[in-house]
């Protein structure tokens, strides 16, 4: 059984020990021992902090007399926040452009350099994958200087054509600027992963469809997405992941625009800047689950349309 | 005449020095005289063909310099005072070439802070990403060769974990560790970082594909217990899922921000990313005003070569990671 869900979540399939010795074996007790250091990690970093979110906004702090036991009153008021929706809102959208485009621009990317038309294609294969050696952060600040309208990179760009730089950290462009720092980081990341799993396909699956004379395009369509598509889905997750959780790039453009990225610009900026101010600890907790429970939601439909995707 | 030595062309054409057989040599000689309109004449890349040909290149071009600008821009700039940022292109170089002055201002600034920035990264990467791997290794190679009570219980949180975020958990961290006064402190960074479910999830798999359980049991009915037969048997299969898990690990402790920056409140404690961020801060100072976009900028730099000399070094490692799918952001 368990065996059966690693299988459909990773690319290799691996064996289940119970398969590869048929034999009845005893238990070994000591197997808990060798785990126990994860599992105290685990705990520690993961579940009792959860636990204790959970345990925290069932309080609600009062005026006079502490604590008070406010039952599902926290996880409420945060299900119906208005500024907690802002913030989804405006994630899905980042998550609409930046997941189809990031996706196909590392595939693209990958069958280019699959293609077998390239030539010196190593070169550009690690040149493509350097961004992603760069911290998010770091990412964030070099390109908050080269938005520059006037000596930043952009703005000298525009000045050859004698035009003036669009505002890239303004109210309607900042969403996009952020797109595009992830896209710079990741794009190589993501064009390694499909690059990695076209090498791994056989060559006779396309060498007689490109004897019969079909287009590389058609061979790329029709042959090696589909045979591909486990790591597809997988990057579109991972992808998905990431647009919900934003914070490293609102938070580091917040210093330099902090009038059009708010407290509340994502979810995880909100519960950032909730936990942080410490005016209600009680209610941050309960935000913070809320936001990682419609996180995780939002996993487990992707991980069944995905799914239902790999099986076709 | 023509046909056959477009066919024999073709084969020594392909990499692959596969024999054909006569019903596909006949396909594809139909197939290519019907191309060229059947007048027999030899077809090697039509014009349609070397018009894609050209724009491939172009577009793996624009590519490859939309993926470079932004880094040589950030090594131009490094070379600059904090008035040659603005008066020179960023492509080139200013007038005057003040790189090693803006390593060594960079370095020396507040009694050298930014050393100990880089200090505090590389400890909480090394510690956190070796310590999460070695606890997920031991725990893979038990779940892989064998049985035990909770066995399969560890499986499933796994599964149920492996792909949710670490931020999920960063605020409830934060609210637990500072009731428990442990905030500010570098442990705060570096206890969370270690539970690595991603982390178990690929040496599990990489322990069932590698490690052979007929090897274990036949070393086990020899006498040998589960600590000789990590170290002598599974520890040298598991080497390069070792390295791939270390190396993710790395690069995931490198990166993070979000965790420092609620948890710390020391300076002194910051990693790399969390300290540029607060020089980014200092035109709001009010005993500095300015923001020393020199020192930012060669500060950058510094915190990227090493990872990327080590992408460079390591690229059989983590392109095999990739492949076994090894994926996390």
């Amino acid at each position: 059984m368990s065996t059966a869900v690693v299988a459909s979540d990773g690319v290799v399939s691996p064996q289940a020990p119970s398969e590869a010795s048929p034999r009845k074996e005893r238990l070994q007790h000591i197997g808990m021992i060798w785990c126990l250091p994860y599992v105290i990690v685990f705990l520690g970093g993961t579940i009792i902090p959860m636990i204790y979110a959970f345990y925290l906004g069932l309080f609600k702090e009062q005026m006079i007399g502490g604590e008070r036991f406010a039952g599902m009153t926290n996880f409420i008021r945060a299900i119906k926040d208005p500024l907690l929706w802002n913030g989804f809102n405006r994630v899905a959208i980042y998550a609409i452009i930046e997941v189809p485009l990031m996706t196909f621009l590392s595939l693209l990317a990958a069958l280019m350099l699959d293609s077998q038309r390239i030539r010196h294609v190593a070169i550009p294969r690690i040149l493509l994958f350097l961004p992603y050696a760069v911290p998010n952060v770091i990412a964030a600040l070099m390109w908050s200087y080269i938005y520059g309208r006037d000596y930043g990179l952009f703005g000298q760009v525009f000045a050859l054509f004698h035009a003036q730089a669009p505002n890239m950290i303004s109210k309607e462009l900042m969403l996009w600027a952020m797109i595009n720092i992830s896209i710079w980081v990741s794009m190589g990341y993501n064009t390694l992963i499909y690059y990695s799993s076209l090498k791994a396909l056989p060559e006779e699956l396309y060498e007689s469809a490109r004897v019969d004379g079909a287009s590389e395009f058609r061979i790329a369509w029709s042959i090696k997405i589909p045979q591909i598509r486990s790591s597809v889905v997988m990057t579109i997750l991972f992808n998905i992941i990431y647009s919900l959780q934003l914070f490293n790039t609102p938070s580091m453009m917040q210093t330099i625009a902090p009038e059009v990225v708010t407290s509340y610009y994502t979810p995880n900026l909100y519960t950032y800047s909730l936990a942080f101010s410490g005016n209600d600890l009680n209610y941050a907790a309960a935000v913070s689950l809320v936001v990682g429970l419609f996180t995780m939601i939002i996993i487990s439909v992707v991980k069944m349309l995905g799914n239902r995707w790999e099986e076709k | 005449m023509s046909s056959t030595s477009l066919i024999n062309n073709k084969a020594s054409r392909s990499s692959s020095q596969r024999r054909r057989d006569d019903r596909l040599a006949r396909k594809d000689r139909a197939i290519r005289l019907k191309k060229a309109g059947g007048n027999g004449l030899p077809v090697r890349l039509t014009s349609t063909q070397k018009i894609l040909d050209v724009l491939l290149h172009l577009i793996m071009l624009l590519m490859v310099i939309y993926c470079l600008v932004p880094l040589i821009w950030l090594a131009f700039s490094s070379t600059k005072t904090n008035e040659g940022l603005y008066s020179s292109p960023g492509l080139w170089f200013a007038d005057s070439n003040v790189f090693f002055e803006n390593v060594i201002e960079a370095f020396t600034f507040e009694n050298g802070v930014y050393g100990r920035w880089l200090v505090n990264t590389l400890v909480y990467a090394v510690i956190a990403g070796v310590g999460s791997t070695l606890f997920a290794t031991f725990a893979g190679y038990a779940i892989a060769t064998m049985k035990f009570h909770g066995r399969n219980a560890l499986l499933w949180v796994t599964l149920i974990f492996m792909s949710i975020p670490s931020t999920v958990i960063t605020v409830p961290l934060f609210l637990l560790y500072s009731k428990m006064g442990m905030t500010n402190t570098p442990l705060a960074v570096i206890i969370p970082q270690l539970s690595n479910p991603f982390g178990l999830y690929l040496m599990i798999i990489y322990a069932q594909t590698s490690i052979p359980i007929s090897m274990v049991e036949a070393a086990r009915i020899d006498g040998a217990n589960t600590w000789t037969i990590f170290w002598k048997i599974a520890l040298p299969l598991l080497a390069p899922g070792f390295v791939t898990t270390l190396l993710f690990a790395l690069v995931g402790v490198w990166n993070n921000y979000f965790l420092p920056l609620i948890m710390l409140s020391d300076v002194r404690d910051y990693p790399l990313t969390v300290g540029l961020n607060v020089w980014m801060k200092m035109g709001g100072d009010a005993t500095y005003h300015v923001v020393p976009n020199n020192m930012i900028l060669t500060g950058s730099l510094l915190a990227v070569i090493p990872l990327i000399i080590a992408f460079l070094f390591l690229q059989k490692y983590w392109q095999s990671g990739l492949s076994a799918g090894a994926v996390k952001q």
